[in-house]
């Protein structure tokens, strides 16, 4: 029997660290910059419709936003004589969100009161798929089912609202001409808006502490009794900037205002008379057969919508989350 | 042997002595059938018509009708309870009669249009004054399909990435990125067409194409991608990280074989869902895309048609034929976008899966 040396390879000793690997520095680092991507995104779509807007600014000053003619002619020298002020359609896109708002949140409010406290089970399921279909339909269909259908309609119930109602001033019109107005259009957002504000709602409301709804039945009250003393006051404000998310997408919203609404460069307080403004849809009207110095005015134009959206959004996603994570 | 007896076992269904038995509600129903009848009454004998009249008139009688059967049997509480309940039952009633009309319409006067033709020849040899018979969607669904492709390839990335971040690390800028990307899926789809219009086309020599509106759609999709995919992201277990680490793994191994395949079914939903955001998106369309009336294979150079703007440029014609073809495509938009929405609901029901 020999004996032999065996030998062993002993490893060497491990050497314990909490530097990170190669990969994991070169992984971390990744993610750190490409999650800054949306602020790059945000920062370059403000920065070149600013840049590219700033001589409409520059030429019209104040009067950008504060007057409401729109024209590039060319004068008998053939040069371009431009005025570019937005007014009207600031203040015919807040008129016809407005009126969104009006109509779409307390039927959205209705809904998801509906669908957290009244509905079967099955039904309140079937329902909320059919929300967030509605969510997912494509904006021209709105549009063509607003000019389409929704259009005579419309004209109708404002005749009817006319008929009754004229004494309001801003439900009397200079003569009776019904089509294509504001109202019409205002009635398209809302029911564009109804998704979006109803499941805000509805989360909201599904997150009601159950205890003091408890609380609330124990003390003898009827449901409605209950959603009045509970549910209400802890929900408004999510509501509320369920409603601002709606507004949000409201002021932005192009194509279906486009079809339903006749684009007159005057202010219009009479939503029932047929003309009206808007932002994007004026963008998207004018574009065509503008000239390059209208372009410039017409990316200024959209400057304006990006911040208008832009504010009323940040402000809705922080009282949701306030209002979600009160909740909680 | 002796028989036993199996004790037979019944399911224990909890009572519910509080609701509504079939005698509660037989006074209900007649309440609401009377009122039906008086409905059609009352519009036949005065001058109140239309389909306004009925729906007013029977919201109403309805509704008053119950409150009346309340306060008879548990006083005026109980009546106003029942008040609200119709109010909240009519709400929801006119929050859903749209979407019937809306699909109602678009399958009535799309369906019209639709033959094997409307999907194989494109608008070269038609124009929208044609009838249906002559020219179709092919183009524009070849359109729709390059604009998808493009846009998922150059938003998936970006989201991923940011939601790995906001899930992964977590680090101290992921409240403030988390605010971004909220703020970013506000952005008007108009805004992120003129945005590349301005950016890329307006001053250069360069022409409306695939990749421009895939660009601009990007941007839309960007958001919904980000959002679903850190929820998802944040439903795979902690556990599972912990065991990759404690294994040795390092972070990025962890991530690339546990905690993205874990996810993967969600993570394709959130991209079926971007998808469906974009789908049907026609503004940005209008300043990006260029035209194109025949297939157009190349996505960077010469013009492309998509399917919403195939429904756009019918709207636009204005002529009874071109609305016609509108409806037409519409309807098979409609039915893209809702087997997309139908796809995410599959995948999203399925749990998060570990193999």
């Amino acid at each position: 029997m020999s004996s032999s040396v065996i030998e062993r390879a002993v490893p060497e000793k491990r050497v314990l660290t909490t530097k990170p690997r190669p990969s994991d520095v070169a992984f971390r680092a990744t993610l750190n910059v490409m999650s800054y991507s949306s602020l790059l995104i945000l920062a370059a779509i403000g920065g070149f419709l600013a840049f590219r807007g700033f001589g409409a600014f520059k030429e019209n000053g104040f009067g950008f936003i504060t007057h409401s003619d729109w024209s590039s002619i060319v004068d008998n020298s053939g040069k371009e004589v431009n005025t570019f002020g937005m007014a009207a359609m600031i203040t015919g896109t807040l008129i016809i969100s407005t009126i969104a708002l009006v109509i779409g949140v307390p039927i959205s409010v209705l809904t998801a009161l509906f669908l957290t406290f009244y509905a079967p089970e099955k039904i309140k399921r079937a329902l909320v798929t059919v929300v967030d279909l509605m969510a997912s339909f494509p904006s021209i269909l709105y549009g063509l089912w607003g000019f389409i259908v929704l259009s005579p309609m419309a004209t109708y119930w404002a005749k009817l609202i006319y008929k009754y109602l004229h004494w309001i001033p801003f439900l009397n019109v200079p003569s009776p001409a019904f089509e294509r107005s504001p109202f019409l259009a205002g009635i398209v957002l809302s029911i564009m808006i109804i998704p979006i504000v109803t499941s805000v709602s509805r989360e909201i409301f599904g997150q009601t502490p159950l205890d003091r709804i408890q609380a609330a039945y124990a003390l003898g009250a009827t449901r409605w009794g209950m959603i009045r003393a509970v549910v209400l006051p802890f929900g408004a404000s999510g509501v509320v900037g369920g409603a601002m998310l709606g507004l949000g997408r409201a002021l932005g919203e192009t194509v279906a205002v486009y079809s339903v609404l006749n684009i007159v460069f005057k202010i219009n307080w009479h939503i029932l008379y047929g003309y009206g403004g808007n932002i994007a849809s004026m963008i998207v009207q004018k574009f065509g057969e503008a000239s390059f110095t209208e372009k410039k005015a017409l990316l200024a134009a959209g400057f304006v919508l990006f911040v208008m959206t832009l504010l009323v959004n940040m402000v809705a996603n922080t009282v949701v989350q306030r209002a979600v994570k009160s909740g909680k | 042997m002796t028989t036993t007896t199996i004790p037979h076992h019944e399911t224990v269904y909890p009572k519910r002595p509080w609701k509504a038995t079939k005698a509660d509600l037989i006074p209900v129903f007649a309440a609401l059938a009377v009122a039906a009848l008086l409905d059609y009454a009352v519009v036949a004998i005065t001058p109140m018509k239309g389909k306004l009249a009925y729906a007013l008139l029977f919201f109403v009688f309805g509704a008053g009708f119950q409150m009346a059967l309340k306060w008879k049997k548990l006083g005026r509480r109980a009546a106003v309870d029942s008040l609200a309940g119709s109010v909240a039952i009519s709400g929801a009633v006119i929050a859903f009669v749209p979407v019937l009309s809306l699909l109602e319409t678009t399958i009535v006067k799309g369906a019209k249009g639709l033959s094997l033709g409307f999907f194989i020849h494109d608008m070269s040899v038609a124009n929208y004054q044609s009838p249906l018979s002559e020219g179709g969607v092919v183009q524009a669904i070849v359109g729709t399909l390059y604009l998808i492709l493009i846009a998922t390839a150059i938003s998936l990335p970006l989201s991923l990435l940011t939601a790995l971040y906001l899930t992964e690390i977590k680090g101290k800028a992921s409240g403030f990125i988390q605010f971004l990307v909220q703020a970013m899926s506000g952005i008007p789809s108009v805004v992120a067409g003129i945005f590349i219009y301005s950016a890329l086309l307006l001053t250069t020599s360069l022409r409306g194409s695939t990749i421009m509106a895939a660009l601009a759609l990007a941007i839309l999709m960007i958001p919904t991608v980000t959002r679903t995919a850190q929820e998802v992201l944040l439903l795979v277990p902690a556990d599972l990280r912990e065991a990759g680490l404690a294994l040795g793994a390092t972070q990025w191994k962890t991530v690339a074989t546990i905690v993205v395949p874990a996810a993967r079914n969600g993570l394709i939903t959130a991209v079926i869902l971007g998808v469906a955001r974009i789908a049907g998106e026609t503004a940005p369309l209008l300043f990006t895309l260029g035209v194109s009336n025949k297939i157009n294979w190349n996505p960077f150079s010469g013009g492309q048609s998509a399917l919403p703007y195939y429904v756009w440029s019918g709207l636009g014609d204005g002529t009874e034929l071109g609305i016609d073809r509108a409806w037409s495509g519409i309807l098979v938009l409609l039915i893209v976008v809702l087997s997309l929405f139908a796809t995410a609901r599959i995948f999203g029901t399925r749990k998060v899966k570990i193999k």
